[in-house]
């Protein structure tokens, strides 16, 4: 957990939204799994109306990246970008996964257009968001298994044969 | 490591992963096996607004129409008028809409995966392929990210060279639009000029970076030259010679009444359905609501130059088409302002780690031959860090969410694409209307399917 800043209101009343952190000049939060869906809703009511961007990273193979303090790594992060039209201002919401139990909550009932994105987290890297009308792969055939934007999914290859050169390898 | 080494996704959850996508979960499903949260989103009625006002919870849905009285017909993804390879599976009662599911995917080809293989040198080349209607779109965001993870400042000239083929770039996919959709609707004359004005753009792009499509010419730390000996007669010719003819189609179409009759109206989206739906550019525009990212939040030196922002009123096809042919106009005040003040100097950072020396110091300096060389074979290293940037592409925001880990290569090279997204609007637009306005209605949402499925 984060350390909460010292506030005259009751301990039971924390705060939903923890301080932005910037990141490339860009304001970034980071909540706990547990408190993803209350944050993003409350910037909602805050009047970001636009969820303009989701998606996922795989850190499997980079788990030493550059995180504020108390937030604990997983391999798996799930990255809103959501967009204040009447103030023309982005906030980045990066909330950790991990990988035993790749879920989080969907967004779908605060943005229907979290729906098509979700989708695709899911085709790409099998998370799965709770509360989802339609958790299907979007881009991928559906018997398709893996996920390929995982790092331990491999890259395909398809070997070119050369006219007049020896076969591959 | 190859696809079969991939361990199983742990099946924990009672579901089951794999169960769940094995069971054709992109098939439009009869009413009566479609849960009903499904079936009111499928319907594009599940829109949960601010006020409460939304189009209706799932209990008070219309279910009452058996089975056998609707039809599910497949449309596409091999459709003249589905702009690539895109499937739409309708319900009808007769001629009237009722359900839709876009079903996107045919083109998929793994490029953000390809990004990450690609040294950011390469990068521009495996993007600029998604978006194949404006391909200079895709290569600025993803330079602009680079270049923010970079942290360098670009000389003024490159910033108005950009700018100059970004927008001349939106005239061409405009006009392209205008051409396609007049194809839509029964005009091939619109699709002969819309295609014939494209050309001349495109002439000019294959004169400046040497192909007419797939570029590669905006890259990190600039462009990768400078513009061609006479280009301001060339644009000159170009953009004089497109206002002149934009009038003409102004009285070819805009006044037309069958072209009113078929748009008018037709595909209507509210303002709150396309903020929920995060629906951008024309589709957003068309609504009234004035988000054009040039103008609010204002990337290279849009904030210099004097354009509008295209307003429509009604959010119905003929606003969307209204729109995109004022934004050519726009477009092209914005191309005589960069005409006017077009800097001199440089066209790319003098960063020596980022930009390769000049070729004619390759020849005499055996330094520069091994910087050249190692910058094309190993690429230069970015900072670790992570950013998204966004621009407006003809299509709305592009976005790029770039993460590295301090190597030559993205560690996550996403892009969000506008057509992706904007194709989560369209059961909402086609709910209730024909089905021959179904084509009008795909047309005017304007999906580029190399980029939505990227």
């Amino acid at each position: 957990m984060t350390t909460e800043p010292v506030t005259t209101q009751p301990v039971t009343t924390e705060p939903v939204t923890t301080q932005p952190v910037t990141s490339t000049g860009q304001d970034v939060i980071f909540p706990s799994r547990d408190r993803y869906h209350e944050t993003v809703a409350a910037y909602k009511t805050d009047g970001f109306a636009m969820l303009a961007d989701l998606t996922a990273v795989d850190y499997l193979t980079h788990p030493g990246r550059t995180l504020p303090d108390g937030v604990v790594a997983e391999r798996f992060e799930v990255v809103a970008n959501l967009l204040s039209l009447s103030a023309a201002r982005r906030v980045r919401v990066r909330v950790q996964v991990p990988e035993d139990s790749a879920e989080v909550r969907s967004l779908w009932d605060l943005y229907p257009g979290a729906e098509a994105m979700e989708r695709e987290a899911f085709d790409m890297f099998g998370i799965r968001f709770a509360g989802h009308p339609d958790l299907t792969r979007i881009l991928m055939p559906e018997d398709w298994e893996g996920y390929p934007l995982r790092k331990d999914y491999g890259v395909g290859r398809v070997p070119v044969q050369f006219k007049e050169a020896p076969g591959p390898r | 490591m190859t696809a079969e080494e991939t361990p199983r996704v742990d099946l924990t959850t009672p579901t089951g992963l794999i169960g769940e996508t094995e069971e054709g979960g992109q098939e439009l499903l009869p009413r009566g096996e479609t849960p009903p949260d499904e079936l009111a989103r499928e319907r594009g009625s599940v829109l949960r607004l601010p006020e409460d006002t939304a189009a209706g919870e799932p209990s008070d849905m219309n279910v009452e129409i058996p089975d056998d009285e609707t039809m599910i017909i497949n449309f596409g993804p091999q459709h003249p008028s589905t702009h690539g390879v895109l499937r739409l599976m309708m319900e009808l009662d007769g001629e009237t809409v009722l359900r839709t599911k876009p079903v996107i995917g045919y083109l998929h080809t793994g490029m953000e995966k390809t990004g990450e293989e690609l040294t950011y040198q390469q990068g521009s080349t495996n993007v600029t392929r998604m978006d194949y209607l404006s391909p200079l779109t895709n290569e600025l965001v993803f330079s602009m990210a680079t270049e923010a993870l970079l942290g360098i400042e670009l000389p003024p000239r490159a910033i108005w060279i950009r700018m100059l083929l970004a927008e001349m770039q939106r005239v061409a996919s405009h006009l392209m639009w205008l051409a396609t959709n007049g194809m839509d609707l029964g005009s091939t004359t619109m699709m002969i000029f819309g295609f014939r004005e494209r050309e001349m753009v495109l002439g000019f792009f294959e004169k400046t970076t040497g192909v007419r499509m797939n570029h590669n010419f905006i890259r990190p730390g600039g462009t990768a030259a400078d513009l061609p000996d006479g280009w301001e007669d060339d644009v000159n010719v170009i953009i004089d010679t497109i206002d002149a003819r934009l009038e003409d189609y102004d009285q070819l179409i805009t006044g037309q009444p069958i072209f009113r009759e078929r748009t008018e109206g037709v595909g209507a989206l509210t303002a709150e359905e396309a903020l929920a739906l995060s629906a951008t550019g024309p589709i957003l525009r068309s609504t009234g609501i004035a988000w054009d990212l040039r103008r609010t939040m204002p990337y290279l030196a849009y904030d210099e130059v004097d354009f509008d922002v295209i307003v429509g009123t009604y959010g119905d096809n003929f606003d969307r088409y209204a729109i995109r042919f004022n934004e050519v106009r726009e477009s092209i005040k914005i191309i005589r302002q960069v005409l006017e003040r077009m800097p001199r100097g440089d066209y790319r950072v003098q960063d020596k780690k980022v930009t390769p020396p000049p070729r004619a110091r390759i020849d005499e300096s055996m330094e520069a031959l091994i910087h050249h060389f190692k910058i094309f074979t190993e690429g230069f290293k970015v900072p670790e860090g992570e950013v998204y940037t966004a621009i407006e592409s003809p299509r709305g925001e592009i976005g790029c969410y770039m993460v590295s880990d301090g190597s030559a290569k993205p560690y996550r090279m996403h892009i969000r694409g506008p057509s992706f997204v904007n194709m989560q609007s369209l059961p909402v637009m086609l709910r209730g209307g024909l089905v021959a306005d179904a084509i009008a209605t795909t047309s005017s949402v304007d999906p580029v399917m190399g980029e939505s499925d990227r």
